[in-house]
């Protein structure tokens, strides 16, 4: 795998949720708000049915809030269309087009971004050797492993340099083995891409292996929970 | 030392018992019907100019309204499938309508819908559908399309929402989302929906009997065939034509079955 800087050029965003509500029968959150420093792997904790996905999918613009802002940077995103919030989003299990092969899902965001062919097949390349996925391209999803499935969705969600990463509990799915080997990946992509990312899980393993800042989400709250010095 | 075969329990078959006699009597059914006439009355009855006629607009009146049933169906299932709305309970027992009312209602309804303004001002604006070929396939429609409304609104349910999620945040439009991912992993659903749809539209015969008429030659499908030729006696032609479309109908069932698997 190739250890070289791939998205020179690339700034990475501060996220900020400003005073975000949102309630769906009786589940509600209310001015919900914090901000994760840009470059930083933000970790969010809390028990199923929290809300944290809900939060995610707010951020991915999935979701419209009630009231409150989300920005990226400089800019509120709360009213753009999910496209055009510059966010790579891995949902738990991948998600995988089930038509598609992986070289197919890796190229869509460029593909739909009108990139020419042989920039699309570049692009493809560089990433799926980045992510060891190189020998996967012509398979399709079902033909793929968990940890492969999570890899393709990674590179899926960076093919269109992304200032964001939004992980959906990606590791849930895998064994304890693959799981600490995708998150080495996943803090060195985020790393390497200057990427600001907000993982969510309920391992607290994962969020220590993961955090440069933590949140801990509780009654439609989010408060920090920690915050470990930055390493690199 | 091999563990004995294990014998089925009393409750596993008198189970099949049950399944074993129905499966008994509906090939009962068939072997009678199939050996009641020798192949050259069913040669003579299929050479016959009204039944050819009969045996084309039916292959085509039932293709036409698969066709609409599944443009009606891919829209309004993904609808019930995905969207949230008040009053969705309605829309969906409204939708099942075509389903429990009694055929030959269906068809009284088409035809008084045809006698109020509303109907003849459809009818002066796109084509008469009153005892024509287009009545024909509006019955098959009316009917066939709730069916098909049915199995694409089971498909979507199936196929999860979060692959569309994943495109939209990609920079796809919602449309363009449903486009490029949901439809080509909708493509066995989309083939079993037109094919119950064509399936149904064979076998219609009350609304089209009442809405279009059962003249020869102009708007006879198979089942009205077997239905004139009984009324006149003629029983080899009839049973001829009840095995063409039984042969159809079996097509179609192992074509949902086995291709089903693979598309």
């Amino acid at each position: 795998m190739s250890e070289q800087p791939a998205n020179s050029g690339q700034q990475s965003a501060r996220i900020s949720f400003e005073r975000v509500a949102w309630s769906a029968g009786t589940f509600r959150l209310e001015s919900v708000s914090f901000a994760i420093p840009a470059g930083n792997y933000a970790v969010l904790m809390g028990k199923t049915g929290c809300g944290k996905t809900t939060l995610l999918e707010i951020l991915c613009g999935l979701r419209r809030p009630a009231d409150g802002r989300v920005l990226i940077g400089e800019r509120d995103v709360t009213a753009l269309p999910p496209g055009e919030r510059g966010i790579g989003y891995v949902p738990q299990d991948g998600a995988m087009f089930p038509t598609m092969t992986v070289r197919e899902q890796i190229g869509f965001a460029l593909k739909i971004r009108h990139w020419s062919a042989e920039t699309i097949t570049a692009r493809v390349q560089e990433l799926s050797g980045q992510l060891g996925v190189a020998h996967l391209l012509d398979r399709l999803p079902q033909n793929l492993s968990g940890g492969e499935r999570q890899r393709v969705a990674l590179g899926r969600a960076l093919a269109a340099k992304p200032s964001v990463l939004l992980l959906d509990e990606p590791l849930s799915a895998l064994d304890e083995e693959l799981r600490d080997e995708l998150a080495a990946l996943l803090k060195r992509v985020q790393r390497e891409f200057s990427l600001t990312a907000l993982h969510i899980t309920h391992s607290r393993r994962e969020a220590e292996q993961l955090a440069d800042v933590m949140f801990r989400m509780e009654a439609g709250q989010v408060t920090a929970a920690q915050t470990k010095v930055c390493g690199g | 030392m091999p563990s004995p075969p294990q014998r089925p329990s009393p409750f596993w078959l008198s189970l099949a018992a049950v399944a074993g006699l129905y499966l008994f009597f509906l090939l009962a059914l068939l072997v009678a019907t199939a050996t009641y006439t020798t192949p050259e009355e069913l040669l003579k009855a299929l050479g016959k100019r009204e039944i050819q006629h009969s045996i084309a607009l039916s292959l085509l009146t039932c293709t036409v309204t698969a066709l609409l049933s599944l443009l009606l169906a891919v829209p309004v299932g993904y609808l019930l499938a995905r969207a949230r709305f008040p009053g969705k309970h309605w829309v969906e027992a409204a939708l099942d309508i075509p389903i429990v009312l009694p055929p030959m209602v269906m068809g009284l309804c088409l035809l008084i819908l045809f006698q109020t303004a509303l109907g003849r001002f459809i009818e002066r604006a796109t084509v008469p559908f009153t005892y024509t070929v287009f009545g024909v396939v509006l019955a098959q429609f009316t009917i066939g399309a709730a069916f098909a409304v049915r199995t694409m609104r089971q498909t979507f349910d199936q196929l999860s929402a979060r692959p569309e999620d994943v495109a939209m945040t990609l920079g796809c439009t919602r449309a363009q989302a449903v486009w490029l991912v949901t439809l080509p992993a909708a493509k066995r659903g989309m083939f079993a929906a037109a094919s119950v749809a064509w399936a149904r539209s064979l076998g219609e015969f009350g609304p089209i009997l009442v809405f279009a008429g059962a003249t020869r030659m102009k708007t006879e499908v198979l089942p009205t065939t077997v239905w004139l030729e009984l009324s006149v006696g003629n029983l080899e032609a009839a049973v001829a034509v009840s095995l063409l479309m039984v042969l159809c109908a079996m097509g179609v069932l192992a074509a949902v079955k086995w291709l089903g698997e693979e598309v």
